[in-house]
């Protein structure tokens, strides 16, 4: 089936002519056609532009001018402002804004040749760990418990959209965000690849901001080799971007092949979380033996500031979140609710245009802000920031890459956490440290539970080091022969 | 003489600050591409960063940070070679993004002084807190419609520079000066166009009142006042509303209070209470601001004179008054003008007729200097037929006022009204023989002793003369012939 070729091998063939990108686009929409309605990865699709770029792709390669990622079919996570193509946020107030403008990362992808399937679902302004915020419903992780089809699990978050598209054959790739986990945690609970590359390293310009120090956008596939090629694609610098950084590319893909030999891997005490499950300290402990089997050689580090990196994270991405959602008023796009008075008409649409999650963190954020808490908390959080960060720099003289658990627990039950917040942002624990650090990091499948769901080891890399990280997770990919595959697919509905 | 407000129970010192708002001259605003000309269709000069759409950014423009850079050197303040943006987060209608990029902690330029100059000829020294980069906001029409209010973003993003003072100044005067000054040093430097009519220069005043030699007391800040005259009258009405507080045995409450320059009057916008709390914190979307130290030299080195050096060299180089001076320094092109002029020639003959002759033509005509009726050449040419005696000064104030009405060169006008000087010894000699001859009374009166008629004489032989006569020589021949 042309769902199930990794990204690399659909560009071999239609490099050589075995298929076409039209057919290819095709098969796609029709796996989407019989899957979405029920898995609700995507929010939007796009059938028509998709077989117009499908077209123009085998085009361009009849003319010998096919780009790197010609005729390959993606999902868009539906963060990314797509020049005339509804861009929601999975919020109500952003339900019918259509961008006028492309985002950076989506125009890289496009001039690489790409096609957009359509704009994958997500939790409301990527603010959630398990989809289950988006105004447009929750999206099904098309992996089942073993034994128990019935069983509607999350495919975490925020990027779940993404990362169930690409789990159940319903896109090649997938473009996500990363502002503490919300592309490694849903590859974890999805039994998929996608890294979250060093801050700076994709442009963040035309993708809605939620936390503008923390959001980094990054690949979702199938394999390590096609997040190294995507990512080969969507990243570079971009002068609209004051943050992005002015650094070359380096061909990612080549990386994949790098041998591990003489490589020191740091492995986290602070990582053994207390009660953390069996299968995922065993799962860990394998990825160890992999690593050394490569000729890496493991090394116990210490990041002693871990344990704050939580309560700092929720101080800092609340109070950023909170100033950059305060243009959705009402006044020029989107969602408007009319009142008697400006301060109504912003009372009203805000309220009916965000959801619950989104208002907390908008109110936790305004608190921390405020005249008299701001040292407690937000300056507070920033030194520890430093202290995190200072943590990562200290490790990376003693080793090249550090190797976790990307998620303290595989994918749970729709449902579960929604009425303990704490529980729910427990899901970033081990994923917030590197989107504080604004370090590299990816999570690669690595084996499944005890209930035959995936779970994801997490490499982190030195800043701008993603080669490493590339070569550590494709090592692991290797020995690990991850081979799984979700019960729900293209071609494949229990 | 300190100026003071005599309240019922004694004499009150006025204690005021000021807080200027100059909008930077630039292509482009702070932080995206749109432009910024004054006067655009509303809503044509906004792009998705200022409209705050989804996913922009915003990306320093070098232009402005070299002009803040330009005037703090002007002030001879500090310039920090790092400084940082902040949001500053309140919700309004003309505010796109529900914040205000600007410079909280760490400004651009720190500490500086500006030198005013008084009516009594003294001058002071106000201190320049700091200065920093920030963005407009949009403008409210709430007048355009019985219901809705009207948002006009073509001024949302333009980069101002915040240029705070010391309390330093203690009158409307020195307020009105330093106003004056801040604005002449800014145009010198082409960093703002001082403007306050179209709004390119605000302010916005702190007042307290205190007795002589107390601390501080409790301050109001006057928003938003937008002329020097103002200003000055803002500072006098809400000064003398504190002083009767406080006599009345009440308290002046720390508010924010808006000028109604018709009733003459301040009001209060809102109280302590009732503050914005701005939630000021970094802006993540920006980088610090670094400056390198060889750049910041290169615009130092470029500055133009400025108005106290120039002043002074006025001084030295022309032997000009300080006051001659300070007035043609107040405009960088007066100045010019003015200099045109006294090159090679009297320079201070060539600062009364600047300041007199050619300021008077210019407020009748309703012209400035940059469109003046007379160039600098021409001017300088009339100044020459009278160092050459081609015309005596009597003649040149009308020449002049010819000139003014038609542009003639001053030549040519001498020519064409036949107004050369007569220095023809013989002509003059009757011209004093029929004079005399025509005042008999008055002459024996002279020649009794009231020599003040010389005055007459020169009087009736220069109108016979229809003015042309050449000063010296019609002196010289009636000395001779009244003996």
């Amino acid at each position: 089936m042309l769902t199930d070729l990794t990204l690399a091998e659909a560009s071999a063939g239609l490099a050589d002519r075995r298929f076409s990108a039209a057919e290819l686009t095709e098969a796609h929409l029709a796996a989407i056609a019989a899957l979405n309605p029920r898995l609700n990865a995507y929010i939007t699709l796009a059938e028509d532009s998709a077989r117009a770029e499908a077209a123009a792709a085998d085009a361009a390669r009849a003319r010998g001018e096919a780009g790197p990622l010609a005729g390959i079919p993606l999902a868009i996570k539906d963060l990314f402002c797509t020049e005339g193509l509804r861009t929601t946020a999975a919020s109500r107030i952003l339900g019918n804004f259509i961008p006028p403008y492309e985002s950076t990362v989506t125009a890289n992808l496009r001039r690489a040749g790409a096609v957009f399937l359509g704009k994958a679902n997500l939790d409301e302004f990527a603010m959630g760990s398990s989809n289950m915020t988006s105004a447009f419903g929750p999206v099904e992780n098309p992996w089942k418990p073993r034994g128990d089809a019935a069983a509607k699990l999350v495919p975490g978050g925020s990027s779940g959209g993404s990362a169930a598209a690409v789990a159940a054959r319903l896109a090649l790739g997938a473009t996500g965000t990363d502002t503490g986990g919300s592309i490694r945690q849903p590859a974890s609970f999805c039994g998929i690849a996608g890294i979250k590359p060093t801050y700076g390293r994709c442009s963040r310009w035309g993708i809605v901001a939620f936390a503008s120090s923390l959001d980094q956008a990054g690949p979702f596939a199938r394999t390590v080799q096609d997040c190294a090629i995507l990512l080969g694609a969507m990243a570079g610098h971009d002068p609209k971007d004051s943050t992005s950084a002015d650094r070359p590319v380096p061909d990612f893909a080549a990386a994949c092949t790098r041998s591990l030999k003489g490589m020191r891997i740091g492995i986290p005490r602070e990582y053994r979380a207390p009660g953390m499950s069996g299968a995922i300290e065993a799962l860990w402990q394998r990825g160890l033996d992999w690593l050394r089997a490569a000729g890496a050689e493991p090394v116990e580090v210490s990041l002693p500031h871990t344990k704050y990196g939580l309560a700092t994270y929720y101080i800092v991405a609340p109070a950023e979140c909170s100033s950059n959602l305060a243009r959705y008023d009402g006044v020029r796009f989107g969602l408007r609710e009319e009142g008697t008075d400006l301060t109504q008409l912003y009372e009203r649409t805000r309220a009916a245009g965000f959801g619950a999650e989104v208002r907390r963190r908008i109110l936790i954020g305004t608190y921390v802000l405020s005249a008299g808490y701001y040292d407690a908390y937000y300056l507070k959080a920033q030194k520890v920031r430093a202290l995190i960060h200072r943590d990562f720099t200290d490790a990376f003289g003693k080793v090249d890459a550090l190797l976790t658990p990307t998620a303290p627990s595989a994918a749970f039950a729709q449902g579960a956490n929604m009425d303990d917040p704490v529980q729910m942002y427990l899901n970033d624990v081990f994923t917030v440290p590197a989107s504080m650090a604004g370090v590299p990091a990816m999570s690669v499948p690595a084996g499944l539970d005890a209930d035959g769901l995936p779970l994801g080891l997490q490499v982190i890399g030195r800043p701008f080091d993603e080669e490493t990280v590339f070569a550590v997770a494709a090592a692991i990919e290797r020995e690990a022969g991850f081979d799984a595959r979700p019960a729900i697919r293209a071609g494949v509905t229990p | 003489m300190s100026y003071v407000i005599e309240g019922s129970t004694g004499a009150w010192e006025v204690v005021i600050g000021l807080e200027v708002h100059a909008q930077v001259v630039s292509q482009a605003k702070l932080f995206s591409g749109a432009a910024t000309a004054f006067g655009a269709e509303p809503n044509t000069q906004v792009s998705f960063v200022d409209a705050a759409f989804p996913g922009m950014l915003p990306v320093i423009n070098r232009e402005c940070v070299a002009q803040a850079v330009r005037t703090g050197l002007g002030l001879g303040a500090h310039i920090n070679l790092v400084s940082r943006f902040d949001r500053k987060n309140y919700f309004y209608a003309d505010l796109p993004p529900g914040y205000q990029i600007s410079q909280y902690q760490h400004p651009i330029v720190g500490a500086g002084v500006i030198e005013i100059e008084l009516g009594d000829g003294s001058t002071k020294s106000i201190g320049v807190t700091r200065l920093h980069l920030e963005q407009d906001a949009g403008k409210s029409l709430h007048d355009q419609h019985p219901t809705k209010s009207y948002i006009d973003l073509n001024r949302a993003g333009v980069a101002l520079m915040e240029i705070v003072s010391e309390p330093d100044l203690r009158s409307p005067e020195e307020a009105g000066a330093y106003l004056r000054k801040l604005r002449t040093i800014l145009r010198y430097l082409g960093t703002c166009d001082g403007n306050m009519e179209e709004g390119s220069m605000r302010a916005d005043v702190n007042v307290s009142v205190r007795r002589h030699g107390e601390p501080f007391r409790t301050r109001c800040e006057v928003k938003n006042v937008n002329s020097v005259r103002f200003v000055m009258q803002a500072i006098e009405v809400e000064a003398r509303r504190q002083v009767e507080i406080w006599e009345a045995g009440g308290a002046v409450d720390q508010e924010t209070r808006l000028f109604d320059a018709a009733r003459g009057i301040t009001r209060s916008m809102r109280s302590k209470e009732e503050a914005h709390d701005y939630r000021y914190f970094p802006d993540p979307d920006l980088l610090p601001l670094v400056l390198d130290e060889a750049w910041v030299a290169t615009l130092k080195a470029a500055l133009p004179e400025l108005p106290d050096a120039k002043r002074r060299r006025f001084m030295d180089e022309y032997g000009l008054p300080f006051y001659d001076s300070a007035v043609l320094v107040a405009e960088q092109a007066t100045a010019d003008f003015y200099e045109t002029i006294a090159r090679g020639r009297d320079a201070k003959l060539a600062a009364n007729w600047v300041m007199g002759d050619l300021f008077a033509a210019l407020n009748r005509t309703g012209r400035t200097i940059e469109t003046s009726p007379v160039s600098a050449a021409a001017l300088g040419a009339l100044l020459d037929l009278m160092a050459d005696n081609t015309i005596n000064g009597r003649i040149a104030k009308e020449v002049f006022e010819a000139m003014v009405d038609t542009g003639e060169a001053p030549g040519a006008i001498v020519e064409r009204k036949g107004l050369r000087q007569v220095t023809d010894t013989a002509a003059i000699d009757e011209a004093v023989t029929a004079v005399l001859a025509a005042n008999p009374e008055k002459l024996a009166e002279y020649r009794s002793g009231k020599e003040k008629l010389f005055g007459f004489f020169v009087g009736q032989v220069m109108k016979a003369m229809a003015g042309k006569g050449n000063p010296a020589l019609v002196n010289a021949a009636l000395k001779r012939q009244l003996g």
